[in-house]
């Protein structure tokens, strides 16, 4: 099959930003997510929890809190004292509205979805109405004393229970007024003297208000006689988050300390129709604070300040023993964050506000399998660019020569021309980049290096022509047939500069032509989101993996599906294969061998090798070890396509 | 289950004048306690004996000229003795008085029949006209007109029951050759009588009744040795005319044509009787013998011969059987415990013979009693007619393929008889690619049969394929067709024994021996064209390789010299003969019959049934699989897991479990045989150093743990070049 050289590169100093906080949309089977940085994401549960869409941080843009509204739109308010509305087609920030209240730390949305609570810093709660286009300032309610920490509607949509510094109250929306005044203890035992924060409240509809706070402890108290009703202590520190199911049957908690717990409630003798609230079950998923809890039907999910979405399905929920049952952590994102120059044998790493351009090393011995070569030419810093501005860098790209680097932020697409001599690094910006009105969210420089393909919103593909000696023009802008709205987050080009194909937020992958500049072909649509695409430099053969784990290789010039593909789909994948929890990040090929094709995925590497044929479901998946131990002849009888290696994991690039 | 306990003899039977041995006693009676039994001989005596010591307690006797004429009985009551002399004498006595002349005597006017004694109330006459009076009433004034009831009825048997406080008298009487059934109830004083139903044959020889719920049932035996129930209908007030009463059968003693005579019946229990008289048996002798009968399940429970003859009375107190066995009076203990299926299959061998079947019998677990056997007749007859109306319309041409269509198991089993080898395959092949069937197994089964039997019966018919076919279904076992297995010895047919071997559960290790034994002893040369599954052996000989060994001397390359006997170290020595180690790495078998030896390997058995089919091995047998297993032995340390990849490939543990099989089953002539002492040695050497290897490893377990806590995982650095080999 054959020997590989393979660069371990460890100096990618990555660091994900943690999560700040959550929100699920039960209808739309989506989670909606906030980092530490600004940054959000979106992942879709239905297309096997991939992160779909990402929208890039900014320095000053804190986010307190997030929530889904009706028609699926997301809003979110921060300590900017904004509130935003996300524009989740064109991936960008559609407009911001001033609270006029200070930071928010809190923000609900009405069950009906039609008007948006906001907790201010000065204490007041402000009600905005959710309208088409925007939403509009209606009215506040009674100002109190200390910031509002957290809030929840009650499911009628009537009362607002609000949660500050030792403090709740419920305030009736109609008329504005605090209709109960409920004092949280400090301390169960100890100290006094430290205030308590009530960090998160929840509404349920039988009255009964939980809270949970900074002294450890989640406490069911009685709205309409503002008495307590049970105290659970759960932890010795913050209880920082909670989050109810849809039938006030459960609820989840993070506290500070990176346990997840759930309340359940339960009837007190088998059959009576009284039942109480019970801690159940402990989870220690995180190693840092649990700063965001939601509750899906089937699972409890939970991120963190150490940067890892936990997805915990819950086991009575779930049938069968599918992998739907399994836990589902998420660390990295699930975007390319490394370019690599081939020819110039460069990496470009993708870092929030900057980027670092390295030379890999090199080796002069050879070795057999397992070995670790001695490296005659350590790995070089060659430069570090520094984006300008708050916005963080959403995508970028190097050419394959090494000679053009471009990266845009959400406003703004830069460009800069490198040269490489003898051992000196020079960088030079280039100045008249054509002003796109629209950001970039996918770049990608052409095989020969003499074109720049910008994906932005609106399904459309810009074409950059490339200049020497640092100049660029734009030359075509490529727009789908159907007219979709959204933005393109995959490219691919061929290797003869022919085809370049764009997948969007619609899941439609389009395939262009070069030469006329117009679109070619679609590929038949596909009911799941798309995770790689890359066409192969000989044959032209588009091959794309989907979040489902499906491989598809579709043929450009015959504008079908290969033989070989749909000798896949006939045979169906491997079980094993289609249970992998991370999807396919980057598809390459191996110019010596064409019937190869090498893809990965944050685990694992795998050389498909389309002349083999395909594993059924008793043959087991991974081989590799099992077939090294047999002689040439018999490997032949057992070898299957998929060549896969775990050695290396969390690999961000291939 | 009911059984004959000891036995012991009560007393010896005179012969009294005018009447032989053969003609037993007056009457058995109980006595006052239960241990007590007066015998009333046919002469003039009377005895009252004890039971468990076997002794006369009392004896009276009447005058010379007087005979008893009717069993004496004791009146529970008063303790008295009650016996009757020259028909109309009554006398009654106590323990105390010793002759009989001196006690209470009342004569009375008509002829006592029997005197029946109950507890807990006086004793009732039974008079031979019919007529039953009480104790009492009858001393009151012993000179009473006695009616006669029955007119010319020869009373046969009477019996006595209390039935709701009141005594109930049963008696049965005949008249030329009709029989009666009277039912006396004293108080009040009602007569019942009825009819039996008239058996041409047979007439009754022996009654017994009880009572139950209230209702009465009456068993009779008859002369062709049928046992009949009869219920005895609810007492009216008022009685009807004669009822006929209808009987059922209950019981048949087999009796092939023998009239019983003399037999006497007892009823035990509500599940079982005890019967005294001839049984057939074979050689068809009709012997005289006690015998229980289980009626519920109609097994016969427990017999006992009495080879010297028997009166045929029999009576049946306090779980003691009393009968005459020649000239004594035997008292036999039984015991008899409630019937239950599982204790009443009975000891006579199921003679019935069963209906017609066309097969041989299979139990199909799947189907139930009722339905028919061989079902797929009817799956199979709905379906041709359509079928071949449809295709006799568009294929003209293929009528015979038309015909084939419909074949049913009935057919195939039949064609198998007779039809050519080819024609059969072709069927067979149709058969099971149409055959939807329930019980598929069965069906299997009786093909297999019928192609093995032809097989045996016609030494050139071996239609390889169908077995094979047939095999692969996977819904065979050896107990379905024992003989295939031998008639794949018999033609050493390698690839079928292996498919065998692998497929069936259940092989007998004698089978497996055999199997074993011909493996061992087949040509490697022979074996190259076989069919034989390879599977199992390829992860570890390479199959292109080994063909040019098999080229090389099939002599045992010892691979050792002096000097290493004598070190006693753990390495493998680089011997100065390089060919030396190479044939040692090799296998010493081809391919095939490793593959073969595999399949052996992964049979199921059971060492002490293993074990002496094991020793008919041969010494070079015996070396040759010592050394494949050797070899696979060493194979398998090779690889850390110490196993092989893949689904077939013997595991460690059955190539150490065989390895101590043979050389138990072969001590001796391993040890004496010198080929194999090298092979011992090696064998031993490998071991040891195992042994030795982990022992030491053992001992610096808890080090190594150590050591890898405290060293950090295997830092590559923040840049490192690596070697990746994918295959």
């Amino acid at each position: 099959m054959g020997e590989f050289q393979v660069h371990r590169v460890r100096f990618f100093a990555y660091v994900p930003a943690g999560i700040r906080c959550v929100a699920h949309s039960p209808r739309s089977a989506r989670l909606a997510l906030a980092r530490t940085d600004g940054a959000l994401e979106v992942y879709n549960f239905a297309a096997n929890y991939f992160q779909e869409k990402g929208i890039p941080g900014h320095e000053t843009r804190s986010t307190e809190a997030l929530c889904w509204t009706a028609g699926d739109r997301l809003f979110g308010a921060g300590l900017g004292g904004d509130i935003s509305e996300y524009d989740l087609e064109k991936l960008r920030v559609k407009y911001s509205l001033d609270g006029f209240g200070g930071p928010i730390w809190s923000m609900a949305a009405d069950p009906s979805g039609t008007q948006l609570a906001v907790g201010c810093e000065d204490g007041s709660v402000k009600l905005f109405q959710v309208l088409p286009d925007k939403i509009q300032f209606e009215r506040s309610l009674d100002r109190q004393k200390g910031r509002v920490m957290s809030l929840s509607w009650h499911p009628s949509g009537t009362r607002i229970a609000v949660g500050s510094i030792d403090l709740l109250r419920v305030f009736d929306v109609k008329s504005g007024h605090a209709i109960q005044r409920i004092l949280v203890d400090r301390r169960l035992q100890g100290l006094y003297s430290r205030e308590c924060v009530v960090w998160s409240v929840a509404f349920l509809s039988n009255g009964t208000i939980v809270s949970s706070d900074s002294v450890g402890k989640v406490q069911f108290w009685d709205s309409e006689k503002g008495t307590l009703l049970e105290t659970h202590p759960v932890s010795s520190s913050a209880v920082l988050c909670l989050a109810v199911s849809e039938e006030e049957d459960s609820i989840v908690v993070g506290t500070s300390e990176g346990a997840v717990y759930q309340f359940q409630l339960l009837p007190v003798k088998w059959g009576s129709a009284e039942s109480k609230w019970v801690r159940t079950k402990p989870f220690q998923h995180h190693t840092h604070d649990v700063r965001a809890v939601a509750h899906s039907a089937t699972a409890l999910i939970s991120g963190g300040l150490d940067a890892q979405l936990v997805i915990r399905p819950l086991m009575e929920k779930v049938h069968g023993k599918g992998y739907d049952a399994a836990l589902r952590k998420f660390t990295f994102p699930h975007r390319r964050l490394v370019s690599c120059a081939k020819k110039a044998g460069l990496l470009l790493f993708q870092f929030p506000q900057h980027l670092e351009l390295w030379r890999l090393g090199a080796t002069n011995s050879a070795g057999k399998d397992g070995d670790i070569l001695p490296v005659s030419r350590a790995p070089e810093h060659l430069l570090q660019l520094k984006s300008k501005g708050p916005e963080h860098i959403c995508c970028s790209c190097i050419s394959l020569c090494g000679s053009w680097i471009a990266y845009s932020t959400a406003s703004r697409l830069h460009l800069h021309r490198v040269h490489l001599e003898n051992g000196s690094v020079s960088v030079k910006r280039v100045s008249k980049v054509p002003k796109l009105l629209c950001s970039a969210h996918q770049l990608l420089c052409s095989a020969d290096s003499t074109s720049l393909f910008v994906a932005s919103d609106q399904g459309a593909v810009h074409v950059l022509k490339l200049l020497e000696p640092g100049g660029c023009g734009h030359l075509q802008t490529l727009r789908p047939n159907s007219g979709s709205t959204e933005a393109v987050y995959l490219l691919a080009a061929s290797a003869d500069g022919d085809w370049l194909a764009a997948a969007g937020g619609d899941w439609e992958i389009n395939v262009y032509s070069l030469r006329h500049f117009k679109p070619h072909c679609t590929v038949p649509a596909y009911n799941c989101a798309v995770t790689a695409l890359a066409i192969h430099p000989v044959t032209n053969n588009l091959v794309i993996t989907h979040s489902d784990q499906q491989v598809f290789e579709f043929s450009i010039p015959d504008r079908e599906y290969t033989t070989w593909s749909r000798k896949v789909q006939q045979h169906g994948l491997h079980k094993g294969w289609l249970e992998r929890d991370m999807p396919i990040t980057h598809i390459a090929f191996n110019p010596k061998q064409p019937t190869h094709i090498l893809l990965h995925d944050t685990h694992m590497f795998c050389i498909l090798d389309k002349s083999l044929p395909l594993p059924d479901d008793a043959t087991p998946l991974m081989n590799q070890t099992s077939l090294k131990q047999l002689s040439e002849k018999a490997r032949r009888g057992h070898a299957h396509a998929f060549k896969i290696c775990k050695k290396y994991q969390v690999s961000v690039l291939m | 289950m009911a059984a004959l306990c000891e036995e012991f003899t009560l007393c010896g039977l005179i012969a009294s004048a005018g009447a032989g041995a053969g003609q037993g006693v007056l009457g058995l009676e109980p006595g006052p306690d239960p241990d007590r039994v007066l015998l009333t001989d046919r002469g003039r005596t009377a005895t009252l004996y004890k039971v468990s010591d076997q002794k006369p307690l009392g004896c009276w006797s009447v005058k010379q000229d007087q005979t008893i004429t009717c069993p004496a009985v004791c009146n529970f009551e008063t303790g008295e003795y009650i016996a009757v002399h020259d028909d109309k004498v009554l006398r009654i006595w106590k323990d105390e008085d010793v002759n009989l002349d001196k006690v209470f005597k009342a004569t009375l006017t008509a002829e006592v029949y029997r005197i029946h004694s109950l507890p807990h109330t006086e004793p009732l006459v039974l008079f031979k006209g019919g007529a039953v009076r009480t104790l009492d009433a009858l001393l009151a004034a012993p000179q009473q007109e006695i009616e006669n009831v029955i007119s010319d009825e020869v009373i046969r048997w009477s019996e006595a029951f209390m039935e709701t406080q009141q005594p109930v008298l049963i008696f049965t009487t005949e008249k030329n050759g009709n029989y009666f059934v009277y039912v006396q109830k004293v108080n009040p004083n009602i007569l019942h009588k009825y009819k039996l139903e008239q058996e041409e044959s047979s007439h009754p020889l022996s009654f017994t009744a009880y009572t139950k719920n209230k209702i009465l049932t009456l068993l009779c035996l008859y002369s062709n040795g049928c046992v009949y129930k009869i219920l005895m209908p609810p007492q009216q007030s008022v009685p009807e005319e004669e009822q006929i009463l209808s009987k059922s059968l209950l019981l048949k003693i087999v009796v092939s044509d023998t009239v019983l005579k003399g037999a006497s019946l007892a009823i035990l229990d509500k599940d079982h009787v005890a019967v005294l008289g001839c049984l057939d048996s074979p050689p068809n002798i009709a012997k005289e013998c006690l015998s229980i009968w289980n009626t519920k399940f109609q097994t016969l429970q427990t017999s006992k011969e009495l080879p010297q003859g028997t009166s045929g009375q029999l009576w049946c107190y306090g779980e003691k059987f009393f009968l005459t066995h020649g000239k004594v009076l035997t008292v036999i203990v039984y015991k008899c415990e409630t019937s239950s299926l599982a204790a009443a299959v009975g000891k006579l061998k199921d003679t019935q013979t069963s209906g017609i079947r066309t097969v041989s019998s299979y139990v199909n677990w799947n189907m139930l009693p009722e339905e028919d056997l061989v079902s797929p007749r009817a799956q199979q007859s709905v379906t041709p007619k359509t079928e071949s109306k449809r295709t006799l319309r568009s294929r003209r041409n293929n009528v015979a393929k038309v015909q084939r269509d419909t074949l049913t198991v009935e057919q195939l089993l039949s064609d198998i008889k007779d039809s050519s080898q080819n024609d059969i395959e072709e069927e067979l092949r149709q058969f099971l690619s149409n055959a939807q069937m329930s019980d598929f197994q069965t069906t299997i089964g009786y093909i297999i049969t019928g192609l093995v039997n032809r097989c045996k019966t016609e030494p050139t018919f071996y239609p390889r394929n169908c077995l094979v076919q047939l095999i692969q279904t996977q819904g065979l076992s050896y107990s379905l067709c024992p003989d295939l297995m031998a008639v794949a010895l018999e033609k050493t047919d390698v690839h079928l024994l292996q498919l065998c071997l692998q497929q069936f559960p259940d092989v007998p290790e004698a089978v497996t021996c055999a199997c074993l034994k011909a493996f061992l002893s087949i040509n490697d040369d022979s074996l190259q064209g076989t069919n034989v599954n390879l599977d199992s052996v390829i992860s570890y000989i390479d199959i292109a390789l080994n063909d040019q060994v098999e080229k090389q001397t099939e002599t045992v390359q010892n691979g050792f010299s002096s000097e290493l006997m004598e070190e006693d170290s753990c390495d493998i020595q680089l011997t100065p003969k390089p060919h030396v180690v190479d044939t040692e790495e090799l296998c010493p078998i081809g391919p095939q019959k490793a593959a073969l030896l595999n399949a052996i390997l992964h049979s199921a058995y059971s060492e002490t049934f293993l074990l002496p089919h094991l020793k008919d091995l041969s010494a070079q047998q015996v070396i040759l699989f010592l050394r494949y297993l050797q070899y696979l032995y060493i194979k398998c340390s090779e690889n850390v897991s110490m196993d092989f990849p893949g689904m077939c490939s013997p595991t460690i543990n059955q190539i150490m479990d065989w390895m101590c099989l043979l050389l138990d089953a072969h001590f001796t002539v391993v040890v004496m045989l010198p080929e194999a002492k090298g092979l011992l040695f090696s064998l031993h050497k490998f071991v040891r150093a195992q042994v030795r290897f982990y022992s030491e490893l053992n001992k610096i377990e808890g080090s190594l743990q150590e050591l890898q806590r405290i060293k950090p995982q295997k830092d590559f650095g923040l840049y490192s070049i690596e070697m990746l080999e994918l295959v």
